[in-house]
């Protein structure tokens, strides 16, 4: 690796361009802090006293099941579809991903409507056994901490799904080959070799989990869970404090800071990269009866709790209404939504290659510091999050109106918040950490002896970015574009808050119809959230499974030539 | 290059998106910030695009729309701001993004004690809280909200969550009449009375009280409308034929009342438009539609309530000030909070 002292002028670019996007993307976590320093009152004495040491275990608790199912979930359906032959397993490979699409606050509501006294289930139960009331039987109360558990995990392990498997894709074949030639056998393969090598993979997916688990207020608040979020969002609205839920908001973020910072100390010393860049896939564990039939149950049941279930209640709902398809409306919101989320997810992960090939050239400190900080910005609560948005881009606005008054005599308005410019500039600081995660990973598994190779055979910085390092993180690359354009699509908060107006994405779509308490009427446009979702997700786990099968296949044509 | 290509072709559709959505400054429009439903207020700009030629654009959401009238400032395309609670109301004024509305036409339509005493804002219709309490196990065809901490309600009781602004409200006025001292005592045995913890809605509460998880339930009076006239979700029928509506403290000092209105914004650039719209929602006229289609109680004297919402009974509201409501809210929401309201009764 070259010194810093020594940059050449491409590098200088990288290191440049890095600083200047870090920078835009905090503006919105430094507004957060201003507001932040204004007086608060007494706010704390009553957070401290009778809301933080309730909120904060429930915050811990349901951050530690999130966490412990995604990772159980995300991970051994990743090991099964990517390392073992049985039936359905080139299905499950890309269908695993399928709940991504479904947001938090679509599952929370379809799994109440599922789980109710009048749904299916229940009605199903009073019928078998000729139950008049509920107080005739015991049920599990879907509108609690463990069911806040269970939905948010069914729909947040595929973070999980979609990094470690894509570690496990490019952990180098020789090494797990190695280990089984050596005897070992296909479970000692798994913990002791795979595991972890993937574990900064998981590592990233947990923690896009577990940030969106922290600032969800959706589901919790369908479900009365009182996490800390909840709290910021009474300390804002009923007391009247929009400083001291700032405060507190940073204070849940310094927590996720933390537990990043502890993770990657874990592993400071560790070296995750290949040593070689050849992509092979390893010889997969072929199964045969019940370890077959296991292995198709297992992956089969996220798939129908995460989207099967909740999607077929939904399109039950949304078939009393299909005529709703054909209005304006739904058709408008769907073409916002998807040239929004594509333009934003475009973009994002346009930036985060700049920063992580910038931080690849000159680990400075400054950056380093700059490029955590502005990837944590996920884990503040959405709307505390748009207001913080809003600050810089109307001073902006503002400052270029009273120019443009000043020099030619009349104003531009807001230029920004006026259009949609500011709904892309707020996905890309809210979902930066999604795709950052991914791309830096992928770097971090290409060696770096290549980038070594590529300057001294003449190429500069930027020409091995595009020559070397982009093929390469191709599959990477898309997998990041599929997580960010996936979550603008389902971004409910910033939307609401800054879009223009007259202006409906399928999101604020769901949302006005929930907030009249129509979740009926919200069905159809949740839908098409959903299928909306589906088709990149589908396609994108398609083409990123073919790279690796093309790629056998052509080693297997060059080995017959 | 591919990705120059790809960079291109996204600016241009931003600025595609841009040119399509930026607001045009024509003179016929007013522009709204709500965080009231479109849904609900749609006939009513209807009316008035109707009526005057004025164009309506609305941006709706639930929070924080006060903030963003302040960030924008002097540029603020917004020239009214729809609230659904007097909270809302105060807080925006506190925020100081109101000026006070001088019409006369406001001010005979409005009684004073619907009104902001400087003008900062307008009351548009009262919302009450009230008990829905069901048909098959609840004799008693009165109630107060001082009772629902009656041990005789144990285990029968389901409500929303304590820190939704409705529920705070109610609460907050508690306060005012009682005191904080007796308002926690209070808040305590409602808790403990409570049939499970508060989630959901307030229809979800009368579902509750039909599958009989629970007797009695807190809510406003228009979702009983909302729920007998919804034709899509037929089921829904039968949760409203399972209770009656009871009118809490009608032999005392009334039932608790919340107001939704509206304010004009400090540096609204359609002024006489914003006004000409606050004088239309303040008239007979839109006051039915308000009754009518959303079975809210006008708060214009002389606008009858609908057929429907008088079948449910007389409402006699509380004359509670509503800046003495505005003022408790963040006791009642501390209050909620100490009493662990939301944690749901002790197991």
């Amino acid at each position: 690796m070259p010194r810093p002292l020594h940059m050449t002028n491409a590098e200088r670019f990288w290191q440049s361009g890095a600083i200047l996007i870090a920078v835009l993307v905090l503006f919105p976590l430094l507004a957060i802090l201003w507001i932040a320093m204004s007086p608060t009152g007494d706010v704390w004495e009553h957070l401290i006293n009778t809301v933080l040491p309730r909120s904060l275990r429930t915050t811990l608790l349901l951050m530690a099941g999130v966490g412990f199912f995604t990772t159980v979930v995300g991970v051994g359906t990743a090991w099964l579809t990517t390392m073992c032959r049985f039936p359905g397993q080139r299905i499950f490979d890309w269908a695993l991903l399928i709940p991504l699409a479904v947001p938090t606050y679509i599952i929370a509501f379809a799994y109440v409507e599922v789980l109710d006294y009048t749904g299916p289930v229940q009605s199903g139960l009073r019928a078998l056994f000729g139950f008049k009331t509920s107080r005739d039987y015991w049920f599990p109360e879907i509108r609690s901490l463990g069911g806040a558990i269970f939905v948010m995990s069914a729909v947040l392990y595929p973070y999980v799904y979609l990094t470690t498997r894509a570690s496990f894709l490019v952990q180098s074949a020789s090494v797990l080959d190695v280990s089984r030639t050596l005897g070992a056998s296909p479970w000692r393969v798994f913990l002791r070799i795979a595991l972890p090598l993937s574990r900064p993979a998981a590592a990233v997916g947990v923690s896009l989990a577990l940030m969106e688990c922290l600032n969800d207020i959706g589901a919790v608040t369908f479900f009365g869970v009182k996490t800390l979020t909840f709290s910021v969002y009474d300390t804002w609205l009923n007391r009247s404090s929009l400083s001291g839920a700032a405060q507190l908001a940073l204070a849940m973020l310094l927590m996720v800071f933390l537990l990043l910072w502890l993770e990657r100390f874990g592993r400071r010393k560790q070296r995750f990269d290949n040593g070689n860049a050849k992509q092979r896939h390893p010889a997969r564990f072929t199964l045969t009866g019940w370890r077959a039939g296991g292995a198709f149950v297992l992956c089969l049941l996220p798939i129908a709790l995460g989207f099967l279930i909740p999607a077929s209640l939904l399109a039950d709902r949304a078939s009393r209404r299909l005529d709703d398809l054909w209005a304006g409306p739904l058709a408008g919101a769907i073409w916002n939504s998807l040239s929004l989320a594509t333009i934003a997810a475009v973009l994002t992960v346009l930036l985060s290659l700049s920063l992580a090939y910038a931080l690849r050239l000159n680990k400075t400190p400054v950056l380093m510091l700059g490029v955590r900080l502005a990837s944590v910005g996920y884990a503040i609560p959405g709307t505390v999050l748009a207001v913080g948005i809003l600050v810089p881009m109307a001073a902006f606005d503002n400052f270029i109106d009273a120019q443009m008054k000043a020099a030619f005599g009349f104003g531009t308005g807001l230029l920004l918040l006026g259009s949609g410019v500011g709904l892309v500039y707020a996905y890309m600081v809210r979902f930066l950490a999604v795709s950052y995660g991914q791309v830096e990973g992928g770097f971090g598994k290409i060696s770096t002896h290549l980038d070594m190779a590529s300057r001294t055979l003449g190429r500069d910085a930027s020409q091995t970015l595009g020559q070397i390092h982009l093929p390469l993180l191709r599959p990477v690359l898309l997998s990041a574009l599929l997580l960010t354009f996936v979550d603008c699509m389902k971004e409910l908060p910033a939307t609401i808050l800054l879009r223009p107006f007259n202006f409906e994405t399928l999101a604020t779509t769901v949302f006005e119809a929930a907030s009249r308490e129509a979740f009926e009427e919200a069905a159809l446009p949740s839908l098409a959230i959903v299928i909306v979702g589906l088709l990149p997700v589908v396609y994108l786990a398609r083409t990123s499974a073919e790279s690796f099968r093309t790629k056998r296949s052509s080693r297997k044509r060059s080995l017959a030539a | 290059m591919r990705y120059t290509m790809r960079a291109i072709l996204s600016a241009a559709t931003l600025a595609g998106i841009a040119s399509t959505s930026a607001p045009a400054f024509a003179a016929d429009e007013v522009n709204i910030y709500s965080y009231r439903q479109p849904f609900l207020i749609q006939p009513l700009l209807d009316a008035f695009t109707a009526e005057t030629g004025v164009k309506t654009n609305v941006v709706f959401a639930s929070k924080g729309l006060g903030e963003r009238i302040a960030a924008e400032g002097e540029n603020s395309p917004a020239d009214v701001l729809l609230t659904v609670d007097i909270g809302r109301l105060d807080g925006a004024k506190q925020l100081g993004v109101t000026q006070p509305v001088n019409s006369d036409v406001v001010t005979e339509n409005i009684p004073s004690q619907f009104r902001d005493p400087e003008g900062h804002w307008v009351g548009l219709t009262n919302r009450a809280r009230v008990i829905y309490a069901s048909r098959d196990r609840v004799d008693q065809d009165s109630i107060t909200y001082e009772e629902l901490s009656d041990p005789k309600w144990k285990g029968r009781l389901c409500t929303r969550s304590g820190q939704h602004v409705y529920t705070i409200g109610l609460i907050a006025s508690m306060v005012a009449h009682h005191g904080a001292e007796e308002t926690e005592e209070w808040l305590a045995g409602v808790r403990d009375n409570l049939a499970r913890k508060p989630a959901g809605n307030d229809r979800a509460q009368v579902k509750a009280i039909y599958a009989g998880e629970c007797d009695i339930s807190l809510g406003n009076t228009y979702y009983m409308g909302k729920m007998e006239t919804n034709d899509k979700e037929p089921e829904q029928k039968e949760w409203a034929k399972s209770v009656r509506i009871l009118f809490p403290n009608s032999d005392d000092r009334g039932s608790h009342v919340n107001l939704a209105g509206i304010v004009l914004t400090k540096h609204a650039p359609n002024k006489d438009n914003a006004v000409k719209l606050i004088e239309f929602l303040t008239s007979a006229k839109a006051q039915e539609i308000y009754a009518e289609t959303n079975f809210e109680y006008p708060v214009t004297p002389g606008v009858a309530v609908s057929e429907r919402v008088q079948s449910w009974g007389e409402l006699k509201p509380d004359s509670l000030s509503l800046s003495d409501i505005a003022e408790n809210r963040k006791t009642a929401s501390e209050l909620v909070d100490k009493v662990g309201f939301d944690d749901g009764p002790a197991s």
